[in-house]
């Protein structure tokens, strides 16, 4: 112990607190504070790249969501869009069909009475024309028939015969 | 990053081999002019170590015998002293690496004679030290020396090293983010000092107290480790310098303690009052007296030992050489100095690490802000906290 009291130099010591001072002094001023200063910027900056990117990442994110959701729509409506013209074109066919149908309904029952009309004058004008032949031949026959006396009498006779049968 | 590996190796390695030759020279150091200087006995090997140890007045490198006559190399270095005749400079090399009181110097109308790395002034009438039975100077007394010694070198020059050094690494953040060179070697330093040092002993004030540490730990680790180098420095392992460091603690945590600091202290909440003052005075002496002196001599003696002990261990290569032979001797010796030097190396960052450790530890309890509501039970007996608890093993 005396001799650790007796190695203990004052001067020393006082030498040691000034340039300690003064090196702690500098050290700070020039060197520290610069630097720790640097140091929580720099951690700061990569703090600060980090969180924006993390945000860029989320918006990203939201982003594709949205897309997703608008291409999800689009296609949505799309196949609202085709069921709609599927629906007008079946329809289209579906009336075009029936108005077809009807006119040639229509048409056909024209046709008939036109041909029921056409038919009735040619029977009526048939019917004439066989009755004006019927008479001419009638006539020609009934001419022919009693120009003599015998065919007269013969015809008379048929005739009662006729009437006899029935 | 495999140079930067590279060259650290090949530095480490230069650095033993230096440390080797540098303690090697052990056997040639001026101790017995009658031998040439040899150390050649285990009581010169105690007494060479001894004087290693403490501060000197001159930069030494080696010395050898020529011609009969022992010749140093170095350097000399100022001498500032007060004497009763006011203050005297000179250069150290006017004692002519004299520590024994031998040769004896007159400036400024005092005699002045350095024994054992002290400068004492003679009495005005004396011609001669005369001393006691017990080796102390009767008629001679201790001056106040503010000398260049080799410490106070090895400070300024690690000073200048550290501002060299870190005022690059500052400048260089000015242009960019990542530092390269040697500002990548220190940049992680400063990392490890802010967030395991400051950061978790301190809590959210540590930015105040950061440059303070900072200082500390690089200026102890580079301190201890140029004590490791054959330039002999034994900075830290000085108690001037230790109690400075220790003191400058002090003086932080005692100024920035909060009102809780000195409320545990003074008035202890939480215990009977009969108790309080017993408290205070146990917390005043543990604040005032034990934290600093832990902290200064945990940081002299543990320098100081290894010092103490790589050089004995080299001493074995003088001291076995009779039992071994010079080879098994220098061998022996060789092994277990390298071994120690390099569990020295570890103790020189272990114990820059504590200091720190323990600074920003005491710090951060004076500036701590303790939630009470917590920290009581029901019968008022403080809960012990995780702090409180780790205070206890300090």
């Amino acid at each position: 112990m005396e001799t650790l009291l007796n190695d203990f130099s004052p001067g020393l010591f006082v030498m040691q607190t000034v340039l300690f001072l003064v090196l702690i002094f500098l050290m700070v001023k020039f060197a520290w504070k610069p630097i720790l200063n640097s140091l929580n910027d720099r951690e700061e900056g990569i703090q600060g790249a980090l969180d924006a990117a993390e945000k860029a990442k989320l918006e990203m994110a939201n982003l594709q969501a949205d897309n997703q959701k608008l291409l999800q729509e689009a296609r949505a409506e799309r196949e609202a869009m085709m069921k709609d013209a599927r629906e007008i074109k079946a329809k289209m066919i579906a009336d075009a069909k029936e108005e077809a149908t009807e006119a040639a309904n229509k048409t056909i029952a024209n046709a008939q009475a036109t041909i029921e009309a056409e038919k009735k004058a040619a029977v009526a004008e048939i019917k004439a024309q066989v009755a004006n032949l019927s008479i001419e031949i009638a006539e020609k026959v009934v001419k022919n028939e009693l120009s003599n006396k015998e065919k007269q009498l013969a015809l008379v006779d048929t005739m009662l015969n006729d009437a006899t049968l029935n | 990053m495999k140079i930067a590996a590279y060259s650290i190796k090949t530095l480490s390695v230069l650095f033993f081999l230096y440390s080797a030759i540098s303690f090697a020279g052990v056997k040639e150091e001026n101790l017995n002019p009658q031998d040439g200087g040899e150390v050649n006995t285990q009581e010169e090997v105690t007494e060479y170590i001894l004087h290693h140890i403490k501060d000197s007045h001159d930069f030494h490198l080696f010395s050898y015998t020529s011609d009969g006559e022992r010749k140093h190399v170095g350097f000399p270095l100022p001498v500032i002293v007060w004497t009763s005749n006011g203050l005297t400079t000179f250069m150290s090399s006017e004692f002519h690496h004299d520590d024994a009181g031998k040769v004896i110097v007159e400036k400024n109308g005092v005699k002045l004679t350095k024994l054992h790395s002290k400068i004492y002034e003679l009495d005005a009438t004396a011609s001669g030290v005369n001393f006691d039975a017990e080796h102390h100077p009767t008629n001679a007394k201790k001056l106040l020396d503010f000398s260049i010694t080799k410490s106070v070198f090895g400070v300024m020059m690690i000073g200048l090293l550290m501002l060299l050094w870190f005022s690059r690494l500052a400048r260089q953040y000015k242009t960019k983010q990542i530092p390269t060179g040697f500002g990548r070697v220190l940049e992680p330093l400063v990392l490890y000092v802010r967030d395991e040092i400051a950061k978790p002993n301190i809590g959210p004030k540590y930015r105040k107290f950061t440059g303070y540490l900072l200082t500390v730990f690089f200026f102890i680790w580079i301190l201890n480790l140029l004590g490791l180098t054959p330039f002999g420095f034994n900075v830290t392992g000085q108690l001037a310098i230790t109690a400075c460091l220790a003191i400058f603690t002090l003086i932080i945590y005692v100024a920035s303690g909060n009102k809780h600091f000195w409320q545990h202290i003074l008035w202890m909440p939480g215990v009977p009052v009969l108790i309080r003052p017993v408290l205070a005075i146990i917390e005043l002496a543990g604040t005032f007296i034990i934290k600093p002196f832990s902290l200064l001599v945990r940081l002299f003696a543990n320098i100081s030992a290894g010092h103490i002990v790589v050089m004995s261990l080299i001493g074995i290569m003088v001291v076995m050489k009779a039992e071994l032979g010079a080879p098994g001797a220098t061998i022996l010796s060789f092994v277990l100095s390298m071994f120690i030097t390099l569990i020295e190396v570890l103790v020189a960052f272990l114990q820059a690490y504590i200091f720190t450790m323990l600074s920003a530890l005491f710090i951060g309890m004076s500036v701590a802000e303790h939630d009470h509501d917590h920290d009581h039970d029901d019968h008022g007996h403080e809960v012990p906290d995780a702090e409180d608890v780790r205070a206890d093993f300090i």
